[in-house]
């Protein structure tokens, strides 16, 4: 589940993220406490405590007090529109380098491009 | 409850060499601690004094505000099961064992004993002597945890245990510490396995403190460097190197310290990727050199 190249609260907090993106986790759901998360991944309880309070910290998950920590409402606009930011700069920046360094022609990316774009219309 | 430890300026010294190294140390009470070191690295010994297996002769040692040694009220809160296993003494039986750890540790929960030992298949009514390495491991870790010292330190004490016991161990040991919160020291020398578990890391080597952080922090404070060997050495240049590897033209520089976002920058403009390292390769980094 977890590697070596990112800090392992890091690691939690993007796999809680990418559950609410995915739709696994809903607006308003209740996630796993820190201690069964802990106890679920074998890592020490502060350390997936840490990546739970990143995730409210970035207004991402809100706690109830005595309760638990929950999916806000808007978490999943949010994360969404931080990809869609991220997706020109992290995807096709890099995919364009490597085709220069390759030496595929962009007019080439770009009929694949329109390929895929016509057999998801079709 | 759990216990502080404070330690000041220790200093141990068997005939020919010093064993511990003018130590200087704070650990708070309530976390799962890492103790990490070569052999002969002075873990045991740094951990019979907290004990109060041995007498502090240079420095202190205080176990919440007190010394540990000849201190009745302590020495009940502070558990050590040495790897060697002076609590597993052959010519006892499992029984007698429980029968005084129950008598010793005002916290001993007999269940959780009974729960262990079914755990990692120890039979109740057998001599020790006729116990497998790894039972004995694990009736030495069962005495560990059902001790609910509030001070618990395992010392290589899984070593002799095999790979599921170990897994189940692990798991045990966390949902306990979660149950019952209190301050565990594992010394181990199968990193990788229990990193995840430890909050805090404490590295020492020839009885000296080489470092004491958060587990993720310490890891975070290393970064192996790759990239085009000439780069990699232009961007290496006045930092800690802790070791270097070349493939052809590509380069892997370890270094040790704190990257500044600006450096790291540069670095992505350069070309060279920036990745933390595992703790194991951490320690072997900074513990290498002829051994004690």
């Amino acid at each position: 589940m977890f590697d070596d190249r990112s800090p392992i609260y890091h690691q939690i907090a993007e796999a809680i993220k990418n559950d609410i993106l995915s739709g696994t986790l809903g607006a308003d759901e209740q996630v796993m406490s820190t201690n069964q998360y802990a106890t679920y991944y074998r890592i020490n309880p502060a350390t997936a405590a840490k990546g739970f309070q990143q995730l409210v910290d970035e207004g991402v998950l809100y706690k109830r007090r005595g309760i638990g920590m929950f999916v806000s409402p808007d978490a999943r606009d949010m994360l969404l529109s931080q990809r869609r930011d991220r997706f020109f700069a992290d995807v096709v920046e890099p995919m364009v380098a490597e085709a220069r360094v390759i030496g595929i022609p962009l007019d080439d990316v770009v009929a694949r491009i329109q390929t895929l774009k016509g057999r998801e219309s079709a | 409850m759990t216990l502080d430890i404070d330690i000041q300026n220790l200093t141990v010294r068997y005939p020919g060499v010093t064993a511990v190294d003018d130590l200087t140390l704070k650990l708070e009470g309530g976390k799962i601690y890492g103790l990490l070191g070569r052999n002969g690295s002075g873990k045991t010994t740094l951990l019979s004094l907290i004990a109060a297996f041995r007498r502090v002769t240079e420095g202190t040692v205080l176990v919440d505000g007190e010394a540990p040694f000849e201190n009745e009220r302590l020495t009940q809160q502070i558990c050590l099961v040495r790897e060697s296993g002076d609590i597993v003494v052959d010519g006892d039986s499992v029984k007698g064992i429980l029968r005084r750890s129950r008598r010793f540790r005002p916290q001993w929960d007999d269940e959780f004993a009974q729960r262990l030992l079914d755990l990692f298949q120890v039979p109740l009514d057998r001599g020790v002597a006729k116990l497998s390495r790894g039972q004995k491991s694990a009736l030495g870790i069962t005495v560990g945890l059902a001790s609910r010292a509030p001070l618990t330190m395992l010392d290589e004490s899984y070593l002799g245990m095999d790979a599921p016991s170990r897994y189940a161990f692990y798991d045990v040991l966390l949902e306990d510490y979660i149950e019952n919160p209190r301050t565990i020291i594992l010394s181990t020398h199968l990193i990788e396995e229990v990193a995840r578990l430890f909050e805090q890391v404490v590295i020492i080597d020839r009885g000296r403190l080489v470092a004491h952080d958060d587990t993720e922090s310490l890891r975070m404070r290393g970064a192996a460097v790759v990239g085009p060997a000439t780069a990699v050495d232009d961007f290496t240049t006045g930092m800690t190197v802790l070791g270097e590897q070349r493939l052809g033209g590509t380069k892997s520089v370890t270094v040790f310290g704190e990257i500044h976002p600006d450096a790291r920058a540069v670095a992505t403009d350069w070309g060279l990727e920036l990745s933390p390292v595992a703790l194991q390769d951490l320690f072997v980094h900074l513990t290498k050199g002829d051994p004690a």
